[in-house]
C-alpha cells in the first residue's frame, strides 16, 4: 500500500467521526475547505525540511532566509522554558501576526495539551499548524483537544507509536517524535524514533499471521484498531512524522533523517547558538541531502562545536522537569 | 520504459514517485551527477513544497545550472505548486509583494505565491484540464498563475469565490506547470500525459 492511499482512508474515518458529530465542511461552490486531502496535505508539502522555533519576527525572518519550511511561533524558546520555570502558554497573538504578516512559509504556533480555546484563537487568527505540545504547560492532564472539530491542521508529539496513533485518532495530522525539548541532547529523539519504528515494523511482521496480534495490540495500547491496521499496512506512520527535541547540530538532523524521520523541528539549536544563521542554513541543508555524506561534511563545516548550544545531559533532569511525560 | 527523475530536495516528492510507480522508472533528483546516472532521464517532476527552500537548495546543490539546461534543451517537464513557482520568471507574494528568491525562471508566467491566501483557505476541487481532463486537485497554500505570455499558454482555470477565475495550469512546448497538486489524490493523469510527451 502507498502512502498517497492513507490519504483517502483517513478521509473515510474522517467522514464517519464528521457524521457521528454532525460537523460539516466548509464549501463555497465546488471548494471544499479543511478537507483531508488539505489539512494532510499541508504537513506533507514540508517533508524534508527544517521547521524552526521562532519567538520574533527577526528570528522568523532569519528562519526564511535560510531555507526553513516553516516556523514555530513560542512565547519562549524551550531551553528558556526551563530556565525561567512557571506556566508557559501560546504566544501573543501580536507577535505571531507580524510574523504572519511578515514571511511567506507557514506559520505555526503552539498552544497548551488539551486548551481548546487557545487553539481556536490560533485558529481564527489563521495559523497554519498548530502544535498541542507538552513545551508548553498542559492545562488538562486526562485529554487532548479533539482536532476532528478544527480546519487547520495540527502537529503532535508522541514518544512511540501507541502515542502517535492515539493522536491521529484525535485527529492531528501530523506527528513529531518528542525527544526532550531545550536540551540540545538528541538522545530522547532518537529513543523515540526507533520505539515509533520498531512497532511499525512489529506491526507490519504480524500481517501475515491474521489480525489477532494488531488487535491485540490496538488494545494493549489504546489505540484504535482501524489505524493499527492501518500503519501495518503501509509500513510507516499513515501521517507525517518529523523528529524533535534535543536537535542541534546538522549530524544531528541527518542522523533523524536517517532513522526516518520525515523532516525535522529545531527548537533552542538554532537561536540558542552562537552562530543562528549559518547553523540555519547547515542544518537545512543536512536535513535534506542527509544521504549523501559529502553535504552532511559541508554543513557541519559552516558550524563550530564551540557556537552550539551547550546544552542539558537529560539524565541530569530532575523528574519534574522532564517535558516528554507531558500528555500519553 | 520511460525514466522519470523526481527532484528530491524537499516537498512531497515521495507522492509523485508513488503515482509513476506502475508507469515509469523513477530516479531521485538529489544532486547535478543523478541525471546520469543509470542512462539518464528522459522526464522530470518538480514537486510540491516551500519553494523558498527548494530555491535555496538548488543554488547549494549546484542543480540550478544543470535544470535549466535540461528543461531549455526540451526534457518534457512537470511542475506542481511550487514547482510551478520555481519555473515562474515573475514571483510575487500575496503579502510581502515581490520577491527575490532563487528560481529557474524558464517560463513566460508570473505567479502570486499563497494565491488564495493561507492554510485556512487551501480548498479541494475537480479541475478540468485542455488536453488532460478531468483531475482531483488539492490546492495547498496554492499559488495562482497571474499572467501568460510568449509561448506559455493556460490549460485550466477556476472560478474562485472570492479571486474570480484564474489560471491554475499552463503548459510551454515541454513543460507541464500546475498551482496544485493531483499527486496527493493519487492521479495518474497529468503524470499519463508527461509520459506521452518522452520522444520515443
Amino acid at each position: 500500500m502507498r502512502f498517497v492511499d492513507s490519504y483517502s482512508f483517513l478521509e473515510k474515518l474522517r467522514s464517519l467521526i464528521y457524521e457521528l458529530m454532525e460537523l460539516t465542511d466548509k464549501t463555497e461552490g465546488e471548494l471544499r475547505e479543511a478537507s483531508t486531502s488539505v489539512k494532510l496535505g499541508l504537513p506533507s508539502m514540508l517533508k524534508g525540511g527544517v521547521i524552526m522555533d521562532v519567538t520574533n519576527p527577526e528570528q522568523a525572518g532569519v528562519a526564511e532566509d535560510a531555507g526553513a519550511v516553516a516556523v514555530m511561533v513560542l512565547d519562549k524558546l524551550p531551553y528558556d522554558v526551563r530556565k525561567s520555570g512557571g506556566v508557559a502558554r501560546s504566544a501573543d497573538i501580536k507577535v505571531i501576526e507580524d510574523i504572519m504578516s511578515n514571511i511567506t512559509i507557514p506559520v505555526s504556533a503552539k498552544c497548551r495539551i488539551g486548551h481548546y480555546q487557545e487553539a481556536r484563537l490560533l485558529e481564527e487568527i489563521g495559523v497554519d499548524l498548530i502544535d498541542e505540545s507538552e513545551v508548553l504547560t498542559p492545562v488538562d492532564d486526562k485529554g487532548h483537544i479533539n482536532k476532528w472539530s478544527f480546519s487547520v491542521p495540527f502537529v503532535n508529539g508522541a514518544r512511540g507509536l501507541p502515542e502517535a496513533l492515539r493522536r491521529i485518532g484525535e485527529g492531528s495530522s501530523m506527528i513529531r517524535t518528542k525527544g526532550e525539548a531545550g536540551t540540545g541532547d538528541v538522545s530522547e529523539a532518537v529513543r523515540h524514533m526507533k520505539a515509533l519504528t520498531k512497532d511499525i515494523k512489529f506491526l507490519a511482521s504480524s500481517l501475515e499471521g491474521g489480525d489477532d496480534v494488531i488487535r491485540k495490540y490496538s488494545r494493549k495500547n489504546a489505540v484504535p484498531y482501524e489505524l493499527a491496521l492501518l500503519t501495518a499496512r503501509l509500513g510507516r506512520l499513515p501521517v507525517v512524522n518529523f523528529a524533535a527535541g534535543g536537535i542541534a547540530t546538522p549530524a544531528d538532523a541527518a542522523l533523524m533523517m536517517w532513522l526516518g524521520a520525515d523532516g525535522i523541528f529545531v527548537g533552542s539549536g538554532i537561536f540558542k547558538s552562537n552562530d543562528p544563521q549559518r547553523r540555519a542554513e547547515a542544518i537545512v541543508l543536512a536535513t535534506s541531502c542527509w544521504n549523501d555524506p559529502e553535504k552532511v561534511v559541508e554543513a557541519q563545516r559552516m558550524v563550530t562545536e564551540g557556537s552550539a548550544l551547550t546544552g542539558l545531559d537529560i539524565r541530569s533532569l530532575r523528574p519534574e522537569e522532564i517535558l516528554q511525560v507531558r500528555g500519553e | 520504459m520511460v525514466r522519470v527523475g523526481v527532484l528530491a530536495l524537499q516537498g512531497d516528492f515521495l507522492e509523485h514517485l508513488e503515482v509513476l510507480q506502475n508507469l515509469a522508472e523513477t530516479r531521485l533528483i538529489m544532486g547535478a551527477k543523478d541525471f546520469n546516472a543509470d542512462g539518464g532521464i528522459d522526464a522530470l517532476v518538480l514537486p510540491g513544497g516551500e519553494s523558498t527552500t527548494i530555491g535555496r537548495l538548488l543554488e547549494a546543490t549546484a542543480l540550478k545550472s544543470e535544470l535549466i539546461e535540461k528543461i531549455k534543451e526540451g526534457m518534457p517537464t512537470l511542475a506542481t505548486c511550487a514547482g510551478t513557482v520555481l519555473l515562474a520568471k515573475r514571483i510575487k507574494d500575496r503579502v510581502v509583494g515581490e520577491t527575490d528568491q532563487q528560481r529557474l525562471g524558464v517560463m513566460d508566467i508570473s505567479v502570486i505565491r499563497n494565491g488564495f491566501g493561507r492554510q485556512s483557505n487551501s480548498f479541494e476541487c475537480k479541475v478540468e484540464l485542455k488536453g488532460i481532463g478531468a483531475v482531483k486537485a488539492s490546492f495547498i497554500r496554492a499559488p495562482r498563475i497571474d499572467s501568460v505570455w510568449g509561448s506559455a499558454e493556460p490549460i485550466g482555470y477556476i472560478n474562485h469565490p472570492k479571486v474570480g477565475r484564474t489560471i491554475v495550469g499552463a503548459v510551454q512546448s515541454n513543460i507541464i506547470a500546475l498551482t496544485f497538486h493531483p499527486e496527493i489524490h493519487g492521479d495518474e493523469k497529468v503524470h499519463r500525459t508527461l509520459i506521452s510527451m518522452v520522444r520515443r
